[in-house]
């Protein structure tokens, strides 16, 4: 009897000990970003374009082409991951194929990001001639978030009781109505969720914008869409080893700008998250 | 001539058959109700009428229903018009997460498009009316229909139906999450609405059937085993399955 109990509290105080490894790192890595990067902070950091062999300045481009891509990657993935799901969950029936294309999904989020940098530079860099483009990492990027926006969606989705499907369709409503008009609005939190989460992965990303769009250093903002762009997670990869004497603060301040970004995206998918459970009753 | 009926109805559910040769011919404007114990094949009967079975993979149909004299279960039948024609209420009260306004007026946004605000107002205000809701409820018509009661929700369901204007109102125990003063005015309520619709409603308990139907079915293993006036099947009736089963001696 004491020996199960003595037995019991062993193994809990090992969960515990596991739990505490897990949030160690976590707060390790915000305390020591923030401790060494918040003195670069400053409104010129932020604005300006760097200077002085990326020595001093600010990184404003990057930050630019970071929002550009991932914004390019959202237009580009959201519709065509939306639409997908709708059909494999709403309208496809359980088959051969549709268990294919499922698989194709997981697998597709597995698959390691600088195969897909590869995989962008083969098909849009030189297949379609995009050259290194902010068009050619929006889509690359955008490709490396489809599984996510489409599980996440696809929980959504399925989320939505089969009820309320029922009684629309009762009523007299078509699918595509029902789709519309119950599944589709009590689904997008959910979705919502889903695609930021993708957003804060695609921000995140060096590998895939590697070959197919990231500029090593370029002094003014992007014109177009087939403009290259620097971007944080690749700017920061070229300060920390490209660049020699670079001041320690310059690559932690980079390193918290992206960190704070990508938390942000996070936290609001976050919130959104909970005010909808908070409202959902049924 | 019979408001519904059925030419030798058989129904599968892959290869369990559900349904096995049922005739059954239902009456305008009279309260009909199917009983007989769980999974007799009652609610698939009720779920045929508005092709809700439909829903569910590797379902087959054989012979006839004539809903006014039209087959519902022929190939190409416009299951928008036959489902706008025969509404149902279901076991569980399920009014959308909308307020009770967009409640009701969800049938008619989707068939009608565009419309009046003033039409719509009417509309909201008839259906209110007609499940006697709208004293209760005329000045919180934006509140979430998520607030309102059991039996509040269960009558706004039977609103948004009669803002659809059926013909044919299919009911599947819709009591069977009432307590027994609500079942009462629902019971109240569908002898006011019969005056208008034809309802049909399956229901667990022969007591209810008793109080509120005209006519009645009993089922058993997918066969109607009788049918006839409420009064009759329930005083003097033919089947000895039938005397058994109401007189409590199984189900």
């Amino acid at each position: 009897m004491r020996n199960t109990k003595r037995t019991q509290k062993i193994a809990f105080f090992l969960m515990l000990l596991a739990t505490l490894l897990i949030v160690v790192p976590v707060g390790m890595i915000v305390v020591i970003i923030v401790q060494k990067g918040l003195p670069a902070i400053n409104w010129q950091f932020l604005s300006d374009i760097p200077r002085q062999g990326m020595r001093t300045g600010g990184i404003f481009p990057a930050i630019i082409g970071t929002i550009y891509l991932v914004l390019g990657a959202i237009v580009f993935a959201l519709p065509i991951g939306l639409l997908a799901v709708i059909y494999l969950s709403e309208y496809s029936r359980d088959n051969f194929l549709t268990r294919i294309i499922r698989l194709a999904i997981v697998n597709l989020s597995g698959v390691p990001s600088v195969v897909y940098g590869l995989f962008g530079l083969a098909l849009f860099v030189v297949f379609f001639k995009f050259g290194a483009s902010i068009l050619s990492g929006s889509l690359t990027l955008g490709i490396m978030i489809l599984p996510i926006i489409i599980t996440t969606s696809r929980e959504a989705l399925e989320s939505v009781p089969q009820s309320f499907r029922e009684v629309s369709l009762s009523l007299g409503a078509s699918k595509w109505q029902t789709i519309r008009h119950i599944v589709l609005p009590n689904a997008i939190p959910g979705i919502l969720t889903g695609t930021i989460l993708g957003l804060g992965r695609a921000a995140g990303e060096t590998a895939p914008i590697l070959f197919t769009v990231a500029a090593f250093y370029l002094p003014q903002l992007p014109k177009s869409i087939f403009d290259q762009a620097m971007a944080l997670p690749y700017h920061l990869y070229v300060i920390s080893t490209q660049v020699p004497n670079v001041d320690e603060k310059v690559r932690y301040g980079t390193a918290l700008v992206l960190l704070v970004l990508v938390l942000f995206m996070n936290l609001v998918a976050i919130i959104i998250r909970y005010r909808f459970r908070k409202k959902k009753k049924w | 001539m019979a408001k519904i009926s059925t030419n030798s109805l058989n129904l599968w559910y892959a290869d369990f058959h559900a349904l096995k040769d049922v005739n059954i011919s239902i009456e305008e404007r009279r309260i009909t109700a199917i009983i007989g114990p769980s999974g007799c094949g009652k609610s698939t009967l009720l779920r045929t009428f508005n092709r809700m079975n439909d829903l569910i993979d590797g379902v087959r149909i054989g012979g006839q229903i004539l809903i006014d004299g039209r087959n519902a279960v022929e190939p190409g039948v416009d299951l928008v018009a036959l489902r706008k024609k025969v509404g149902m209420v279901f076991q569980r009260p399920n009014p959308f997460p909308l307020s009770i306004y967009e409640n009701i007026v969800f049938g008619e946004k989707v068939h009608a498009g565009k419309i009046s605000r003033d039409k719509l107002d009417g509309i909201v205000e008839y259906s209110l009316k007609s499940v006697l809701l709208w004293d209760e409820l005329k000045d919180k018509l934006r509140k979430s229909a998520l607030s309102l009661s059991l039996e509040q929700k269960q009558r706004l369901c039977i609103a948004r139906l009669i803002a659809v204007q059926p013909d044919i109102v299919l009911m599947d125990e819709p009591c069977s999450t009432l307590d027994p003063q609500a079942t009462a005015r629902i019971e109240e309520l569908m002898r006011e609405l019969k005056n208008n619709y034809t309802i049909i409603i399956v229901t667990h308990s022969m007591q209810q059937a008793a109080r509120v139907s005209d006519d009645t079915g009993f089922m058993l293993l997918g066969e109607l085993i009788e049918f006839g006036k409420t009064q009759d099947i329930f005083t003097a009736p033919k089947n000895k399955q039938t005397e058994d089963y109401i007189t409590g001696r199984f189900g």
